[in-house]
């Protein structure tokens, strides 16, 4: 029988996961907002975070932090270059030609950090040991108070960011009108570029505090994305309170129904999850009501 | 003008196309071709059947291998471990699938295309899982085995020229059903609903229903190809349906051509053989899917093999 001790880990192992699907969800919605495309690379920016930070710190010897910093940077390059090339260049602007673009550039990416990288799933040592805190009759590892606390920080950060800086205004201008933001003075292109350097590094990020926990492969993109996604659907798509609510819901719904039903089919709980809330409410928990009903 | 027009004829194209093809069967010695040759006809159901989704009602399905794979499992399933006869059961795997089209796309198709791109990946990666774990009756990793060729009458399909002579004429009749349904009413709605939404909901046409009748239709086609495809390997395992098969299918329907129905043909013939003789792929092979994809996508977003004729063309009017 379950206790409440086991639902108390399970909420806080559900949070763990969650505060990386808000992540995730966070550089979907930034994406979105600037250029109304679905990035389906975002799940490879996880996984390539994990893969570069441990290039970095494993096999260049590189101290953590500086590791740390190296690999997001190396992240935001990609992004960056996933814009400035294809997306950019593209002859056809229709955003479902667009959205197809990221899913080729997606299974590139996969490609080539198959050969990289190699099939096996690799790990990162923790941050900090991996003796086990407990924490009101619960286990809670270190590394999870490293998620807990980094996710924090870039939300606050983001917060801060999208509020009080000319740069995070834009973007939210941009998010709420293209023309009229260009019509300001406002560069839609740097906004464009901006974001895709902001999501990936969030994805990047993403993946290396999540990879001591769970490992990574180079074809688990696919469905940290998918799972990404489906938190920001949750809580409603392109708004940032939405994608931490969703990704944290979400976090908690799969550790439950791992725990509770069955593990074999905790993967699912995110699609369920995903199509439950695209038939009852397209909008989400926090998403306006203006989802476009073709 | 009277004989031009004939060429013009969808049947008389198929006539040709399948004398094309019964030459190539009849050339071939080495049954190994033959077994490519079956499988480009395989694919080429799966990608006619996508490209009606893709380039007549502009939506985009990333889980297609879903699809094909209820269709070989439910075959696979229903005549080993049940004694189902085998036609029949293709028929009720149709039926199946189309149910479960059905029910996905009814509320996705309301919203925007990235939403059905996202679901349809989704639908794809659940159903690789339960053919994973659910072990007692998939067979799980390993596959499930043992399931015997078609046969009509006294005549088996258990080789692969036989069964040549079986999937060949299944894919002119997809190939001619398909161009038939593009000329008609219906594809006159479907063309006007991908060049504008609006304008043709405006004009009368059921946008919405039309959407989700053509997801259904290649659903349907892909799980009559995944029917087929059981029979005629005897074996079926996971790895064929996964996330790859998706993205292999939708860069057929891409490099031949959005709309364009001959396009898929070439595209699927393209890619399925390509590879097979080219020893490189084997490593390369998801890099290349993915690059392939992306550069058609930039340089050509109609379509690989339109996009070259029409710069061909383009060149060769400078010339002159």
């Amino acid at each position: 029988m379950t206790t409440p001790a086991q639902l108390w880990q399970f909420l806080l192992s559900g949070l763990t996961t969650g505060s990386i699907y808000a992540l995730i969800a966070i550089g979907f919605s930034v994406i979105h907002n600037a250029t109304g495309i679905v990035n389906f690379a975002q799940g490879e920016f996880v996984m390539l975070g994990a893969m570069t930070m441990i290039t970095f710190s494993r096999d260049l010897g590189l101290p953590m932090p500086a590791a740390f910093a190296a690999s997001v940077l190396a992240v935001a390059a990609i992004g960056i270059g996933l814009e400035r090339g294809p997306l950019r260049n593209a002859r056809s602007r229709v955003v479902l030609i667009l959205v197809m673009i990221t899913v080729g550039a997606s299974i590139f990416i996969r490609g080539v950090s198959m050969i990289i990288w190699g099939k096996m799933p690799l790990s990162l040592p923790p941050f900090s040991g991996d003796t086990p805190i407990s924490f009101l009759s619960a286990a809670v590892m270190p590394q999870s108070l490293w998620i807990f606390g980094i996710t924090l920080c870039a939300v606050i950060i983001l917060h801060y960011f999208f509020k009080h800086t000319m740069l995070g205004k834009a973007m939210r201008a941009v998010a709420a009108n293209r023309r009229a933001a260009r019509l300001s003075g406002i560069s839609v292109d740097r906004i464009v570029f901006f974001s895709f350097a902001l999501s990936s590094a969030l994805g990047g990020m993403a993946g290396i505090i999540i990879t001591p926990i769970t490992t990574m492969s180079y074809d688990a993109g696919v469905m940290l994305g998918l799972k990404g996604f489906s938190a920001a659907v949750l809580g409603g798509y392109g708004s940032m309170a939405g994608a931490i609510i969703g990704g944290l819901t979400l976090g908690v719904l799969e550790t439950a129904g791992a725990g509770l039903l069955s593990s074999h089919y905790k993967d699912a709980i995110a699609f369920l999850v995903l199509l439950f809330v695209l038939f009852f409410r397209p909008a989400g928990f926090f998403g306006m009501t203006k989802v476009q009903r073709l | 003008m009277n004989h031009i027009k004939s060429i013009h004829s969808p049947a008389c194209q198929i006539g040709l196309f399948a004398i094309l093809v019964q030459g190539c069967a009849l050339l071939v010695r080495n049954s190994y071709y033959l077994f490519v040759l079956n499988i480009v006809g395989i694919n080429i159901i799966v990608v006619i059947g996508l490209n009606l989704l893709m380039g007549y009602a502009g939506q985009i399905s990333l889980g297609h291998a879903a699809f094909y794979a209820i269709g070989a499992y439910l075959s696979a399933i229903l005549t080993v471990t049940y004694g189902f006869p085998a036609w029949p059961t293709l028929f009720l795997a149709l039926i199946i699938t189309a149910g479960v089209a059905y029910v996905i796309g009814i509320p996705i198709m309301r919203l925007e295309g990235h939403y059905l791109v996202m679901a349809t990946l989704g639908f794809g990666i659940i159903l690789y899982i339960v053919l994973i774990q659910w072990d007692d009756v998939t067979g799980g990793p390993s596959g499930f085995a043992g399931i015997e060729p078609l046969h009509i009458g006294s005549l088996t399909f258990d080789s692969d020229r036989r069964f040549c002579y079986l999937i060949w004429p299944c894919v002119l009749l997809t190939l001619w059903g398909s161009l038939n349904l593009v000329r008609s009413r219906v594809g006159r709605g479907l063309m006007a609903l991908r060049s504008d939404e609006l304008v043709a909901s405006c004009t009368g046409v059921n946008t919405e229903g039309y959407k989700v009748k053509v997801f259904v239709l290649s659903a349907v086609l892909a799980s009559l190809a995944g029917s087929l495809y059981a029979h005629y390997i005897g074996f079926v395992s996971p790895g064929t349906f996964s996330f790859f098969y998706s993205i292999q299918v939708v860069t057929m329907v891409i490099v031949g051509g959005l709309g364009s129905l001959w396009g898929s043909v070439l595209g699927a013939a393209l890619l399925t053989v390509l590879p097979e003789f080219l020893g490189i792929f084997q490593t390369y092979n998801v890099l290349m899917y993915g690059l392939v994809l992306m550069v058609v996508l930039v340089f050509f977003p109609e379509g690989l093999l339109p996009g070259l004729w029409f710069a061909l063309q383009k060149t060769h009017r400078k010339h002159r």
